[in-house]
């Protein structure tokens, strides 16, 4: 079974900032890290190998550096790495992203199951992943919380929702995006921090994957930021405290001071 | 700290070990300080980790390093949890007779579910009577055929009951005393072979030490470790390399409550200020950071050596188990004296680093006998 695991390097911590002008991230200056919710996917793709054997392959677009989450994932249990990298990306939103990811996913053919994070911490769009599946042409299970059994060509997985679960059966090849309930992310081993070390990573151009040139970075970008703002802050709850009786009452009161 | 110029791999070592101490160990320390439950799945993190062999040779499926290797990845552990620490590094004082000691088809046998963390191992020498007087040892072993049967009791035995594979020494001519000792590997299960209770400890707890009882257990010959007679010695030259792990240790003990009494001095305020402010809180910290430096220090000379394959080297990694140890209890002793009345609650870490520390100058050679090896090897030396 091989596994294409697509994941993304962010902005560690809370400490972004948003270009005024650009409107865009600012990535300077701010250690980058592995999507935390890709770590997820890095995890139940080496669990499937581990299970099923075949390979993982790890795919990131991103500006060079980004090869360093590579490494990491490489450290992690990734068979290989590829880097799709090119000036031409440069500006990508979600659209533009799920296109050259599908390109190069397409280049890389053998496939069986395609597994995203959920979303990445610092866009929060969660749509890049879907975008892959929809340019593939290939089915796609949505914030995955367990895979209960992959046979005969086809997956059985639990897809979280607000009010519960769903089980989706589905055809292979998919694409599944994860959640955090799937698994707990193993810590990277020495032999493969070493292999990591000495990997070479494929990088790959916009001419490798045969990407149309008004399809990828900001011209194959149809979004625009209006405007971004910091939502007002939550008014702080109240809390009753003390007897229940007397708790509840107060309650009562103050919920009907609301209503009227 | 000093810089120590670790090559890539050996930063590797430390790096990993950092991680799982600051993610895995840090947050169940307390916890299994309290239970006393062996620490399985932090074993596991460690074996996935590839840590378990990283002071074994390569083709046993190990890293290839050796006891320095070994004490970056003690040292990391021990910051957190002494007691967990414990359990890893008292599986490669059970190896190294292998290692020293063993037969190619030994080695091969043993040696590489060792480094893969699949089988912790377990070193057994004391008795109820035999503690600093190894040599009087009372468990026996008597040739049978193709057989050895043991008698006898080991106690105080770390990871003992939770280890698969045990280095046993035993008596095959007690009437020729030391001369008389001999080494067996023995794995759990063999008929015979059982185990005691489970120690109730001042630090430590997250580790077992357990009886380890021998009724007529027959062991196959080939499991002789060398040749027989030579177990005294054999054991005295597993010493001489595992003493710098205790070391590291203590390093690690001691760096860890350092590094907590700072924060909290920071933190803690009396007089409208906050007590790091204070020179008398200072002076405190200078001292216990150059200790644990000096400590540091000696024990990576004393490990390197071993690694570099002197002969001899009983007298310097003697001195940096006693001293590293001094070292961890008083350091650890100040830390509690800084957090004051907090020092003493178990809510508060500092008080555990203290109960841990006090093991490190007792095992593997009390600090008395370790005093003992350096002023022998200082007369013999003034003696050439």
């Amino acid at each position: 079974m091989n596994v294409i695991v697509c994941i993304k390097q962010v902005p560690d911590t809370t400490e972004v900032r948003i270009d005024p002008v650009t409107k865009n991230l600012v990535r300077e200056g701010v250690k980058s890290i592995i999507n935390p919710f890709d770590a997820y996917a890095i995890e139940e793709g080496v669990r499937l190998k581990e299970k099923f054997g075949g390979k993982v392959t790890a795919v990131t677009m991103g500006p060079p550096q980004a090869e360093m989450v590579l490494r990491e994932a490489i450290s992690l249990g990734c068979d290989d790495a590829i880097l799709v990298s090119d000036r031409a990306f440069a500006g990508s939103d979600t659209l533009a992203t799920g296109y050259t990811l599908s390109k190069a996913v397409a280049k890389i053919k053998d496939y069986d199951l395609i597994i995203c994070g959920k979303q990445a911490i610092d866009g929060d769009t969660a749509q890049v992943g879907p975008g892959v599946a929809a340019m593939l042409d290939i089915p796609q299970i949505t914030y995955v919380r367990k895979i209960n059994d992959v046979k005969d060509g086809e997956i059985t997985a639990e897809r979280s929702t607000e009010e519960g679960y769903e089980v989706v059966q589905t055809k292979l090849p998919c694409l599944i995006t994860v959640v955090k309930e799937i698994n707990t992310p193993r810590l990277p081993s020495l032999k493969g921090k070493m292999k990591a070390k000495s990997a070479v990573i494929q990088a790959w151009k916009a001419v490798d994957i045969e990407a149309e040139p008004d399809r990828i970075g900001l011209k194959g970008s149809p979004t625009e930021v209006w405007k971004i703002f910091t939502p007002p802050a939550r008014a702080q709850g109240q809390i009753f405290q003390g007897e229940a009786q007397a708790s509840v009452d107060q309650l009562v009161d103050s919920l009907k001071g609301l209503l009227y | 700290m000093i810089d120590y110029l670790l090559t890539e791999e050996q930063q590797m070592i430390r790096d990993l070990a950092r991680q799982i101490t600051d993610e895995k160990i840090r947050p169940v320390a307390a916890e299994h300080d309290k239970s006393e439950k062996f620490p399985w799945e932090i074993m596991k993190v460690m074996a996935q980790s590839d840590l378990f062999g990283v002071y074994i040779e390569q083709k046993y499926g190990g890293l290839g390093g050796g006891v320095f290797e070994l004490c970056l990845a003690t040292e990391e552990f021990s910051k957190g949890c002494a007691g967990i620490a414990i359990c890893y590094s008292a599986s490669a004082l059970g190896a190294y007779p292998i290692i020293l000691f063993g037969t190619e088809e030994q080695k091969q046998k043993y040696l590489p579910s060792i480094a893969k963390g699949e089988r912790l191992a377990a070193f057994g020498l004391t008795e109820p009577a035999a503690g600093s007087d190894a040599s009087a040892l009372q468990t026996t072993a008597v040739k049978q055929g193709d057989h050895y049967v043991l008698n006898g009791v080991k106690h105080f035995i770390t990871n003992g009951g939770d280890a698969e594979i045990y280095t046993i020494i035993a008596m095959t001519d007690k009437t020729k005393g030391a001369r008389g000792a001999s080494l067996f590997v023995v794995e759990k299960g063999t008929p015979g072979f059982s185990f005691g209770k489970k120690e109730d400890k001042l630090g430590i707890r997250a580790s077992s030490t357990r009886e380890l009882i021998f009724d007529n257990c027959k062991v196959p010959k080939e499991n002789l470790l060398g040749k027989e007679g030579m177990g005294f010695i054999a054991a005295m030259k597993t010493f001489d390399m595992s003493r710098p792990g205790i070391g590291a240790q203590a390093v690690g003990i001691a760096q860890g409550a350092l590094d907590e009494a700072v924060k909290y001095s920071k933190q803690r305020k009396q007089f409208d200020r906050s007590i790091s402010t204070f020179q008398g809180i200072q002076w405190m910290l200078a001292d216990m950071a150059t200790e644990v430096e000096a400590s540091r220090a000696l024990v990576y000379a004393s490990a390197r050596e071993v690694d570099a394959g002197k002969k001899n080297v009983g007298v310097h990694s003697a001195m940096a188990k006693l001293y590293a140890s001094d070292v961890a209890m008083k350091v650890t002793t100040d830390a509690v004296q800084i957090f004051g009345g907090y020092g003493y609650m178990k809510e508060y870490p500092a008080e555990k680093y203290m109960r841990d520390a006090k093991i490190t100058q007792i095992y593997e050679g009390t600090n008395q006998i370790q005093r003992n090896i350096i002023g022998l090897g200082l007369i013999k030396e003034s003696a050439r």
